[in-house]
């Protein structure tokens, strides 16, 4: 038997470790931006637009000034000088405009809840109490809110230079698709309503920003998931030197994408410490990230699919419109989703006809942008959507359908309809291994013996693919300076033990984890003896962070690649040592070792000793490297697609409307799995947020662009007692493009459970020619549909 | 948001605790539980000069019981209220409905003094006081005084404390022979406030349903008893008559969750669930 180099004999890949950050975050040791307090440190409240559009006619702070603990009071106008303003668009993303965006209202407010003015107290209770006493004289205007009413005319422009609220629009058509939509034997279209909602992070969003002037320089103490791209940006716009600021990411309390973005409040705040000379400290209340955080999907999508008698699918159609709130989000843009949602409908099917339409508007709303899934949540929902009506249109089986259009094991490399190349998937693997997991047809003959009882069960599937490790193509190419490589340096102490820096970073996930364990398969050390440090712009190599599924196959080969090259170091230093060849040493357990017969030859320990403390018994011509840096992109494809299949079994009470989720499966494809515990939690808490979107969270406005339901009450986030379980299962095709050959798992839960809900809702529904194609599911709308209630 | 600054004193007895509200009046607000005040306070819903902290009050504890009544202090803690026996065994709707109210941690802190002195129309325990004919037991400088739950919900948060009055007891009737009782309520997630609930008491005499009271919460502006479709469902008229009847007793409202038509419908399917529940037959007959 051959061994790949991931198969070493002391193998932590493929492994459940427990995190090394376990004991400390759950011992409440953990070190959140929160938990800091710096000497000379203020706090900062901000006065926050009532009005979802208005004209500020004047601004009056005299009373605040005078209230108790208050140290200074800014308004946007007198923040200008101290940050410029930046314009959310990028140049691969054709056509997209915004206008430019300042930390704080300047002359109007454009969405309810955007910061008006900044109060800095010493606690951020009198800097809320000295608030309360800003006047500031509004002349409100008439807001746009409804996606739709945005390209009416007769509706307000949001920014009078744009010339109308049209921020993009894309197209494609690719293949015959007229002529698959003439010849097919049905076609059936179906709008699809997507509700917005937001990333509910349980720490919210939270910097404490220090001016040091005797330094020229800032350090800013933020959770975010790109350190480095806020230290560009923060200097950026504040008029200094990138090496001017560091970034320290501490523990962060969950980001799912809310924190990869630059809002207003978090320029707002490195200014007012510039200002002030003092630590400025901002921790997101419940209540304002609901206004301030961004939101994501709001899209109306209609769809057409062409289906042939014999259940091959010839044609999808789909025109997107999205609203993105009154700016596009800085810097990877708003447009992204609808872009997505381009690429992706009909993915997953081996249909070569396909027309597209996206086009985002501006509204007088919270911003929108990318949050878990980015567009997955909504063209697998489209996608599926249409499938299952195809399905049922011809009388056939979702899974036959699917079965019949999926496109091959072994077709790959291979691309989409839309251009998406695939380098390897497995949706008929996929597939055949959720059957073995569901019991599908117990379920159908349990489904039927119910309904003859009045009692509706359904079964919904989705299939999916998922775009993970991006290159530069997402947005290195559009402009942004948001690096698509990662970086790890790996060093041995004086005592035998690893240190590694990686410029990814940890939200929860447990990316801390997964590069101690690939840099003790690496180099051939016990988990125990490896140390991780991230999230420090002074202290990591160079990189992008963690999203977009990127930290495990991107700035994990590069940890993988650094403890190769330190391996190979230490082996060359024993060979020197040991008087061996070092090809014919391994290390094994943090021991230098005989390759062939494993025979311990020198502890790590005894050899850094000699390294560090008695170079002199070394050659003169000798000298030992104990640090090895590695950097690493993909290459060969601008992402490496994974793939999965997700089934959901419900129940749905027609007389109250409620849906009741009993068992939930995902199979999926992220290639080499680092840590199964790991990649299982992922997909299920993205499972979880999809359910969330099927059945529960929704940001509701008002007609005035007013967010009514912005409280942990009212908007709902998905809670365990609702719950299903959740079967995960895996197929593994690893990416060749890598050594680790690991894609992402961050996404591909929230990519597919949406979609596979609906159907089984509308499963359910079928003997009430029901079909329902808005989310969230609430129980209203399901009585509503049944014409109940 | 952080709540604006108060004053803050702990009540050692009942009689220093009406002292420092007849003294303080309109500025102060009582401190039970906290667990539907301090929300308020930090939402700057509420911004009281001083709160009066009630809640180690010895007079205001224990669940006991008398000759005819059960009692229960205003103190009593929602999880006290889960496991006593003696609620258990007088007021089951009590024991059924308070796992429905919040989760495990507020549960823990929540007061039964606090929720009826509170009037939520979302909240379970004023319609389980309702459907039980409970009696309010209250105490001012002037002395105690007891009314009738019915008496008690007066509208949205209202009641019929005066401001220099707190409340002290629940009392409730002795479980009898025959007693049935049903609950019931529609939340989206376990723990929220539903969107309608029912908490139904009544008695079993010869086959026959009695002294039936509807107690329906987060249905118009206060807990309501629904005396028709009671009125009806005792006479024997089925529980389509008394779904129809809700019409009268009940005066939905719009909201979030569900439209007044919408949240009728659900009134009507709980009734239906929880009388069916109670009386079987009620349901072979429907
Ligand atoms: C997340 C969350 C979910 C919840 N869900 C539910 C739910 O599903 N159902 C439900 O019913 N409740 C729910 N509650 C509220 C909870 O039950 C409260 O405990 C209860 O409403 C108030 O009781 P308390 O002892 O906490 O009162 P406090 O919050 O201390 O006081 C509430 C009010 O009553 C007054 N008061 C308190 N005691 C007395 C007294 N003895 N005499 C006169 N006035 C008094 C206070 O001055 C104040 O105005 C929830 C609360 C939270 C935070």
């Amino acid at each position: 038997m051959s061994l790949s180099p991931t198969d070493l004999p002391n193998s932590y890949i493929g492994r459940t470790v427990p995190r090394p950050n376990l004991a400390r975050l759950t011992e409440g040791r953990g070190l959140y931006v929160s938990d800091l307090t710096l000497p000379r440190m203020v706090h900062v409240a901000f006065l926050r637009s009532p009005y979802a559009h208005a004209e500020i006619r004047s601004i009056d702070t005299s009373a605040a000034e005078n209230m108790p603990g208050v140290v200074r009071i800014v308004t946007g106008e007198q923040m200008q000088a101290f940050c410029t303003p930046w314009v959310g668009v990028l140049a691969h993303l054709k056509g997209l405009k915004s206008a430019p965006q300042h930390p704080m209202a300047v002359g109007r407010v454009r969405w309810q809840g955007e910061p008006v003015v900044a109060v800095l107290a010493t606690s951020r209770a009198l800097a809320e109490d000295a608030a309360e006493h800003i006047l500031v004289d509004y002349s409100e205007l008439p807001a746009v809110v409804d996606v739709l009413a945005a390209l009416d005319p007769s509706k307000p422009v949001i920014h009078d230079g744009l010339g109308d609220n049209l921020a993009f629009e894309r197209r494609l058509d690719a293949g015959h698709v007229d002529a698959a939509f003439a010849e097919a034997d049905h076609v059936i279209e179906q709008s699809f309503t997507f509700g917005r909602h937001t990333g509910v992070t349980l720490e919210a969003r939270s910097i404490v920003a220090d001016w040091n002037k005797a330094e020229a320089r800032l350090t800013v103490h933020l959770g975010t998931q790109a350190p480095h791209m806020m230290q560009n940006i923060i200097a950026m716009h504040l008029g200094l030197e990138e090496p001017q600021v560091r970034i320290l990411c501490h523990d962060v309390g969950g980001s799912f994408g809310i924190k990869v973005h630059v809002y207003a409040d978090d320029m707002a705040v490195a200014a007012l410490a510039r200002m002030a000379g003092r630590p400025v400290k901002y921790v997101a209340d419940r209540l304002e990230s609901f206004v301030a955080d961004i939101h994501a999907r709001d899209h109306v999508v209609h769809g057409r699919i062409a289906v042939k008698n014999s259940g091959e699918i010839t044609a999808f159609e789909i025109d997107d419109l999205t609203g993105i709130g009154p700016y596009s989000m800085y810097p990877r843009t708003s447009a992204v989703e609808a872009n997505q949602i381009v690429n992706l409908v009909g993915g997953q099917y081996a249909c070569p006809n396909y027309r597209a339409r996206a086009r985002v508007v501006f509204q007088n709303k919270a911003m929108m942008s990318q949050y878990r899934g980015v567009g997955h949540p909504i063209a697998t929902s489209v996608t599926e959507g249409l499938v299952d009506l195809a399905a049922a249109r011809i009388g056939m089986d979702p899974l036959e359908i699917r079965r019949r259009n999926l496109v091959a094991d072994d077709a790959y490399p291979c691309a989409s309809a839309s251009g998406l190349r695939f380098e390897a998937m497995s949706h008929h693997a996929s597939l055949n291994k959720l059957l073995g997991m569901m019991d599908y047809a117990g379920l159908r003959t349990e489904q039927a013996a119910l309904r003859a009882k009045g009692i509706y069960r359904g079964i919904g599937f989705a299939s999916f693919i998922e775009i993970t490790n991006p290159g530069p193509a997402f947005y290195g190419v559009g402009g942004a300076r948001i690096s698509a490589q990662d970086g790890a340096a790996v060093r041995l102490d004086a005592t035998g033990a690893v240190i590694v820096q990686s410029s990814i970073t940890e939200q929860g996930q447990g990316s801390e984890a997964v590069i101690a364990q690939v840099t003790a398969t690496a180099m051939g050390v016990p988990l125990d003896r490896v140390r991780v440090i991230l999230g420090d712009t002074d202290n990591t190599p160079y990189g992008g962070g963690t999203w977009a599924s990127r930290g495990a196959g991107i700035g994990g080969e590069a940890a993988w690649q650094a403890g190769r090259a330190l391996r190979s170091n230490i082996l060359t230093l024993a060979g020197t040592i040991l008087q061996a060849r070092p090809e014919t040493l391994d290390i094994r357990a943090g021991v230098v070792v005989d390759a062939e017969d494993g025979r311990e030859r020198l502890p790590l320990s005894e050899l850094a000793r000699i390294a560090y403390f008695r170079p002199d018994t070394l050659p003169c011509d000798f000298q030992s490297e104990l640090m090895a840096t590695r950097h690493f992109v993909p290459r060969e494809y601008p992402f490496a697609f994974t793939n999965g299949i997700q089934a959901s079994y419900l129940e749905v009470d027609t007389d109250t409307g409620f849906t009741r989720l009993l068992r939930h499966w995902v199979v999926e494809d992220c290639g080499t799995v680092i840590n199964p515990q790991l990649v299982d939690e992922q997909i299920r808490g993205g499972v979880v947020q999809g359910l969330g979107a099927a059945l529960f969270e929704h940001c509701q406005y008002d007609a005035q662009g007013q967010m009514i339901n912005a409280n942990m009450a009212d908007y709902l986030v998905p809670m365990a007692g609702e719950m299903p379980d959740i079967d995960v299962a895996h197929v593994v095709s690893p990416t060749l493009e890598s050594v680790i050959g690991a894609k992402g798992a961050g996404e591909a839960g929230t990519a597919g459970a949406a979609a596979c809900v609906v159907n089984a809702v509308n499963d359910a529904l079928s003997p009430f020619w029901v079909v329902i194609s808005e989310i969230p599911m609430t129980p209203a709308l399901i009585l509503r549909a049944l014409g109940r209630g | 948001m952080k709540a604006s600054a108060f004053d803050y004193v702990r009540a050692k007895s009942l009689p220093e605790a009406l002292d420092l509200l007849a003294r303080h009046g309109e500025a102060a607000k009582l401190l039970a539980g906290g667990q539907s005040l301090l929300p308020a306070l930090n939402l700057r819903l509420s911004a009281p000069e001083i709160l009066i902290d009630i809640s180690h009050l010895p007079e205001l504890r224990g669940i006991s019981t008398t000759a005819t009544s059960l009692r229960i202090g205003a103190l009593t803690r929602h999880v006290e209220l889960q496991n006593a026996a003696l609620v258990a065994e007088h007021a089951p709707v009590l024991t059924q409905a308070i796992g429905h109210v919040a989760h495990a941690a507020i549960r823990s802190r929540g007061t039964i003094g606090g929720s009826l002195a509170n009037a939520d129309p979302a909240a379970e325990l004023p319609a389980c006081a309702l459907a039980l004919h409970a009696r309010i037991v209250m105490q001012s400088p002037r002395g105690e005084r007891v009314i009738a739950a019915d008496d008690f919900f007066t509208g949205l948060f209202a009641t019929a404390l005066l401001p220099d009055e707190i409340l002290t007891a629940v009392e409730i009737n002795l479980a009898q022979p025959g007693d049935v009782h049903g609950f019931g309520e529609l939340a989206r997630r376990s723990g929220d406030y539903a969107i309608v609930g029912l908490a139904a008491q009544g008695r079993v005499q010869n086959g026959k349903l009695a002294a039936l009271r509807l107690g329906y919460f987060s249905i118009g502006t206060k807990a309501t008893l629904a005396t028709k479709a009671a009125a009806i469902l005792t006479a024997g008229g089925g529980i389509e008559a008394a779904a129809a009847a809700l019409a009268d007793d009940l005066e939905p409202h719009d909201d979030l969750q569900a439209d007044a038509a919408t949240r009728l419908h659900l009134a009507r399917v709980l009734l239906r669930r929880v009388i069916s529940g109670m009386m079987p037959s009620l349901k072979a007959a429907a």
